[in-house]
């Protein structure tokens, strides 16, 4: 049947498709958007549906069936496709840049997660948004944003990756600004632009600096030769980028602190839940977040060429799961309390990629994709259920009322934390285990003690939300209702796949096949990952179960605090009152920042920039001394009219005399 | 000593330097007129000094021309005098000066 439908279309035209549909979707939405509101008429949610929804789905059935291709035709082979260039974008004197797509293992999976959730997120949003006024406009942004995210896991250069880089941050920050009438939840855009431009600055270094060694060596001379940024070329030539491999490697890490929220650059994301809750959950959970952990594992080669960059992104992963899962731990926002799990979730990524597991980070990216946007679709079904109310104080079980989000919610929860058999059991012992077996004894146990704090902190917010009794008034109780359809499926279908999802790699020592990692070691090879891996299966089931145990003891101690035993955890807080104070306003981080770089750049710019340079030199010698100037000529010229006709007399005589001057002479 | 052409065209180029003089300098309107009409008497005299030193009618065709014209010049401008005189009590040139910048 492929066959037959090839004979019609090439598999490389199809696969542009890919990327165009929801680049179409976000267009006819937009502009059907600003014309009904030119025209005062309310947009049609079910045409803005139709095309809202149905692209990206069908963008990911066309992505599915590449992805059967790939496998069906390459029977032993990588199954790589690269569509060549669709056009030259760039072409100067010693650089070119085209425009083609990559699908290799990596690319597949990645583009299987942001079309697959991203059409589940789409769904969900129709019920979710379905009462908005911006209802064509949000689906529209949805739809853009599928579009960067789809070029940047799919370009086959790092120029297109930067561009889809820029574009889903241009998309996040429509996003989390999406109801822009609130002045806090558009500062909460503004800051998350803002704080990922500190870290493209990086990324644009990075390439910079890719592009003066390559250039600055004759590389032979190929159709490739001035194809600086493509992939292909990088790696191929990534021998001459040896000695400055180090500085490359952390500046593009800065890029990934900034896109991933990492320590230093995590600050955007917890306010970055400003946005429609559908939004954190493709945005700033599922799929945009990880271009960070993408970006390095695609960037592999370049990476291992550096053992210094490998350490410190492995230690500010490390750290930062730590730090931002002791913050989770007091949280009371629900969302916020999914903020900053994502974040330390990102951190375990990014220690699997420093230690050389990238097939590890790719696996817990899938995973989370799965588990976090589950669990922040709940969060929105209680939200939506709740009138708008996210503080989880004023909740409680509410399992009587809306059994599906609850129980789905619990999965979620029980994958994060890593429960047997949940997808993040596999993926994130996965990640323990690399971290043990590569010898970095302090970062496992890093990792270690934050999968504890990470179950503590779920179950905390199962616990407070789902169990014990309702905190709220009768009223509200009586109003709270489970969610459509359209968000119970998509509930559902995110629950099946937090339950198997992991099961794709379960690993050789429990008998599994280990698939997932044979299936990326085309893409990252088999150096780091399955070296003496066979001795170590004792070793490896004897860690998985003592973490089993460690996650499921806190697990089980925070969902019987938090339902039954609520003062216990206020008469701790009034104990350790200064670790506390220090935890509930997120170690100061915030006001820190605040304090020596904001304030700092605001004095310097009211006092200085505006003060003197804009006041005084660019007003009063640039504007108005532009406008003295012309008042000066003006005062020149009109002394000479006078008004007199008898002088304009006179310059007439003088011009004919002078004119009759030169004609005689 | 003979009367040449040369004679007459220099005595239409005093006339006609006088004219401009007298519009140039002159502040009396009627008199700035008076000085018009004496540099188209002066172009009159080069028509016709032409005309009689090559021997053909077509100067002394132009100077009927311009006496027409400079009669019909003659009406409307002191017409436009009058109406000058009417609205500013004046007929001083340098007295009005709307046109200033």
């Amino acid at each position: 049947m492929l066959r037959t439908l090839y004979q019609y279309i090439a598999p490389q035209t199809l696969a542009w498709l890919i990327v165009a549909l929801p680049l179409a979707g976000a267009t006819i939405n937009g502009f059907y958007s600003l014309v009904a509101s030119r025209f005062h008429k309310h947009a049609s949610h079910s045409f803005t549906s139709l095309i809202g929804c149905g692209l990206p789905v069908l963008s990911f059935v066309i992505s599915l069936l590449i992805f059967v291709t790939l496998i069906g035709f390459s029977a032993g082979q990588d199954p790589t496709m690269i569509t060549g260039p669709l056009f030259q974008w760039v072409v100067t004197g010693n650089l070119t840049i085209d425009l083609g797509l990559k699908f290799d293992q990596l690319s597949l999976v990645m583009v299987l997660i942001v079309t697959g959730v991203g059409s589940l997120i789409h769904i969900y949003s129709m019920g979710y948004m379905g009462h908005d006024e911006g209802y064509a406009r949000y689906f529209s942004y949805l739809n853009l944003f599928l579009f960067f995210m789809l070029l940047l896991v799919l370009g086959d250069s790092l120029v297109l990756l930067f561009v889809g880089w820029e574009g889903v941050g241009l998309c996040s920050y429509l996003l989390i600004g999406f109801w822009f009438e609130d002045p806090t939840k558009a500062a909460a855009g503004k800051k998350a632009f803002i704080v990922n431009r500190i870290g493209d600055a990086g990324f644009l270094l990075g390439m910079f600096f890719i592009y003066a060694t390559l250039s600055s060596h004759n590389l032979p001379p190929t159709e490739h030769q001035y194809n600086f940024f493509n992939f292909e070329v990088i790696k191929h030539h990534s021998a001459y980028l040896m000695p400055v491999a180090t500085p490359i490697c952390l500046l593009l890490f800065l890029g990934a602190c900034g896109k991933s929220a990492q320590i230093p650059l995590y600050v955007w994301l917890p306010d970055a839940m400003a946005g429609p809750t559908p939004v954190s959950a493709l945005i700033h959970a599922a799929t945009m977040v990880t271009a960070g952990i993408y970006m390095i594992a695609r960037l592999n080669f370049l990476y291992v060429l550096s053992p210094t960059a490998m350490q410190v992104v492995a230690w500010i992963g490390a750290i930062t799961a730590i730090f931002a899962a002791t913050i989770g731990l007091t949280q009371t926002d629900i969302k916020k309390v999914l903020a900053y799990s994502t974040i330390s979730q990102l951190g375990y990524m990014f220690l699997a990629l420093g230690v050389g597991a990238f097939s590890a980070a790719i696996f817990h990216l899938m995973t989370h994709a799965f588990f976090k946007a589950l669990l922040f679709l709940g969060a929105g079904s209680v939200i939506h259920a709740m009138g708008g109310e996210q503080d989880i104080r004023n909740f409680g079980g509410l399992k009587e009322k809306m059994p599906i989000t609850a129980w789905t919610f619990v999965i979620g929860a029980a994958a994060i934390s890593g429960i047997f058999p949940f997808a993040g059991f596999f993926s994130k012992d996965a990640i323990l285990w690399h971290t043990f077996h590569g010898g970095h004894i302090s970062l496992w146990l890093i990792g270690f003690v934050g999968a504890g704090l990470t179950a503590f902190y779920m179950f905390r917010l199962v616990g407070m939300t789902f169990f014990g009794q309702p905190q709220m008034g009768r009223g509200e109780w009586q109003k709270v209702h489970e969610s459509p359809p359209s968000m119970g499926f998509v509930l559902l279908f995110l629950g099946v796949l937090s339950v198997i999802g992991g099961w794709v790699g379960i690993p050789e020592a429990f008998g599994g096949g280990d698939h997932f990692h044979h299936w990326l070691s085309g893409v990252f090879g088999k150096m780091v990952v399955h070296e003496g891996m066979e001795e170590g299966h004792a070793a490896e089931i004897i860690l998985t179960v003592v973490s089993l145990l460690w996650s499921l003891h806190f697990a089980i101690l925070a969902s019987v605090i938090y339902a039954q035993r609520r003062e216990w955890p206020t008469k701790m807080a009034e104990k350790f009152q200064f670790l506390y104070k220090l935890i509930f306003n997120k170690y100061w981080i915030d006001e820190l920042y605040d304090f020596i770089i904001v304030r700092p750049l605001v004095t310097l710019s009211e006092k200085v920039f505006w003060g003197v340079i804009d006041a005084k030199v660019i007003d009063q010698y640039g504007v108005h001394g532009a406008g003295r100037l012309m008042i000066f000529w003006n005062r020149c010229v009109t002394a000479v009219q006078t008004g007199v006709v008898q002088q304009y007399l006179l310059f007439f005589v003088i011009g004919v005399v002078l004119i009759l001057w030169g004609f005689v002479f | 000593m003979m009367i040449t052409l040369t004679h007459y065209l220099i005595l239409a180029a005093v006339l006609f330097c006088i004219g401009v003089f007298g519009v140039v300098v002159r502040r009396n309107i009627l008199i700035i007129f008076m000085s018009i009409e004496l540099m188209l008497s002066a172009v009159n005299l080069v028509f016709l000094s032409f005309s009689r030193y090559l021997g053909t009618q077509d100067g002394h065709v132009w100077v009927f021309m311009v006496l027409t014209v400079a009669a019909a010049e003659a009406a409307v401008g002191l017409g436009i005098i009058v109406a000058l005189f009417r609205n500013k009590q004046t007929i001083y040139v340098d007295e009005v000066k709307e046109l200033k910048g």
